[in-house]
């Protein structure tokens, strides 16, 4: 294993740095060539980890990712940290909101975001084994206080209701389980959580697929773009198994709307992501 | 392709290359683009003779070539093809359907083409990367590296070398085939930071100029293994050992007419 950064890890990698050694790699503002350079380790048979924030992850390496990395089928494991509105007021060039639909773009590319802190340990075992290459969209768990974490799996149900499907990609989760909670259950959502894409390598649960076909509605939640995200992809490849929900909303991040900054709270809002937004649009009569 | 173990076999230093080995070669690099109908070839000729030293002279079974200047991949085909290591079938599939003899180096399928490079400014840092694993692994190899000179406008060119350096990767040669002409101009047009050797001195390099095409030159500055990062610039000609060709852009980009190959290999034979 080697671990290369660029130029970030402040009172987080010192630890790790340590116990590495000559495998733990500063390479600098450079994120490029960082991306490269740990494509041609893959290449030789060690296990490249490249870390930085999120869109320095992605977006400025991202034909390095394309050519060097996907093109040759490497396991290259990508950690961006802060996906979405994560860095909130320090402005949208450390957002990532395009960063999952843009990279599931190219091919052997498997995505995760965890949904809880406890899903981390579980979702480093899984991308230390994968033979794909791999983008770990780092965020923050925010569940109500005292809730009980399920044990990690890409699909989790967490609340149950006869109201409509709703289905968030990541962490963003968290922020509504207590609001549907406590929800009479005729209008509580069927909330589940996706931690892991692409669908073809991650298929939908049948429960889950019985839901979509029977319930009211599908609403489909992520911090992250309309185009290109999973909105698009989930509606794919329910149309292609011939599954469509009888009512279908997508709420998403907006891009290009930076006329104020704020906090990754604030700018959920400003999306739409927030929880109540959420429930307005879930809990209709 | 030939099997594995006879390839390695081929591999080892087989001597010092003749002057009926180099004229083979630039003939059949000249028949590969006629018959395929391709252009790159002024590039190609301008690459030929130092990759042509390094595959034969140099590089061991266990080291690395990364042809980072992806446009000349004709070259090392003809490389490959002169070591024995592809055969005229394969040089006749370039560019043809089905091929794994594309216009950049394919991604796979090539043992001795690790990396599908194609788009400037990606090979420094993927023969640094390979470098750096060698020394992780404490593999006792050695890199090559052949750059153009106009990738050297791109940033991450910049990036690799910063890094190499700053590494002390001295098990890595990096070899720029400088010919002084790009895709719209020349060098000192289009993005003059002439000359480069001196640009590249202010690192902790060795900077080393050869005439690209005197095999005795090559191989007195290979021949000697520096402690540090070594960065060798071959002052080429586009279009080298063919005279219509010679120093002119529009053999970046153009096939080869009938008549005109019929010119270029009588010229090569003549050399």
């Amino acid at each position: 294993m080697v671990f290369l950064t660029g130029d970030l890890g402040f009172m987080a990698l010192e630890p790790l740095q340590k116990a590495m050694g000559e495998r733990f790699i500063n390479a600098g503002v450079a994120e490029q060539n960082m991306v490269s350079v740990a494509a041609a380790m893959a290449r030789e048979g060690l296990e490249p980890w490249v870390y930085s924030i999120a869109p320095f992850c992605y977006a400025r390496p991202f034909e390095q990712i394309r050519n060097d990395v996907a093109f040759h089928k490497l396991p290259v494991k990508l950690i961006g940290n802060g996906g979405g509105y994560g860095y909130g007021v320090m402005g949208p060039t450390h957002h990532a909101i395009e960063d999952y639909g843009v990279l599931l773009s190219l091919p052997n590319m498997s995505v995760f975001v965890p949904v809880f802190d406890e899903d981390i340990d579980a979702v480093i075992e899984r991308i230390g084994t994968t033979t794909r290459s791999a983008y770990l969209r780092l965020g923050r768990g925010e569940p109500p206080k005292g809730y009980m974490v399920p044990s990690y799996a890409p699909w989790r149900q967490l609340t149950v209701g006869a109201g409509q499907v709703v289905i968030v990609v990541g962490p963003l989760a968290g922020t509504y389980i207590a609001a549907f909670s406590e929800l009479p259950d005729a209008l509580r959502p069927n909330l589940w959580v996706i931690a892991e894409l692409p669908l073809e390598e991650n298929p939908l649960p049948d429960n889950l697929l019985h839901q979509i076909k029977g319930g009211p509605g599908l609403c489909v939640v992520e911090e992250h773009v309309r185009r290109g995200g999973f909105g698009s992809e989930l509606l794919l490849y329910l149309a292609n198994i011939g599954v469509l929900p009888t009512r279908f909303t997508h709420l998403f991040a907006r891009a290009h709307h930076y006329e104020r900054y704020g906090s990754q709270g604030y700018l959920r809002k400003q999306a739409g992501l927030d929880v109540t937004s959420m429930l307005s649009v879930v809990v209709q009569t | 392709m030939l099997p594995v173990d006879i390839r390695v076999q081929k591999y080892v230093r087989s001597g010092i290359l003749s002057v009926d080995e180099v004229k083979r070669a630039r003939k059949r690099l000249l028949q590969m683009h006629y018959e395929s109908n391709v252009g790159h070839i002024g590039g190609n000729l301008s690459a030929l003779d130092a990759m042509l030293v390094v595959f034969h002279e140099y590089l061991g079974p266990r080291d690395r070539f990364i042809l980072s200047k992806g446009h000349s991949a004709g070259a090392l085909y003809v490389t490959l093809w002169s070591l024995g290591l592809l055969n005229d079938d394969d040089l006749k599939q370039f560019h043809k359907d089905g091929t794994l003899l594309s216009g950049h180096p394919p991604a796979a399928g090539i043992a001795e083409i690790p990396f599908a490079t194609g788009s400037l400014g990606h090979g420094l840092s993927l023969a640094a990367g390979t470098a750096l694993a060698f020394r992780i692994q404490k593999q006792d190899s050695r890199v090559y590296c052949l750059t153009s000179d106009g990738e050297w406008q791109e940033g991450s060119t910049w990036e690799a070398l910063i890094f190499a350096c700053h590494h002390q990767l001295e098990n890595l040669t990096v070899l720029v085939d400088h010919n002084n002409l790009q895709g719209f101009g020349t060098t000192t047009d289009v993005a003059s930071m002439s000359p480069l050797w001196e640009r590249l001195r202010g690192f902790e390099v060795e900077v080393e100029c050869v005439d690209g095409h005197n095999y005795d030159s090559i191989r007195q500055v290979l021949n000697v293994c520096p402690n540090r990062l070594r960065i060798i610039i071959l002052k080429t000609i586009k279009g080298h050992g063919v005279s219509f060709m010679e120093n002119c852009m529009e053999w970046h980009y153009l096939p080869l007419k009938q008549d005109q190959y019929l010119q270029a290999i009588q010229q090569v034979d003549a050399q």
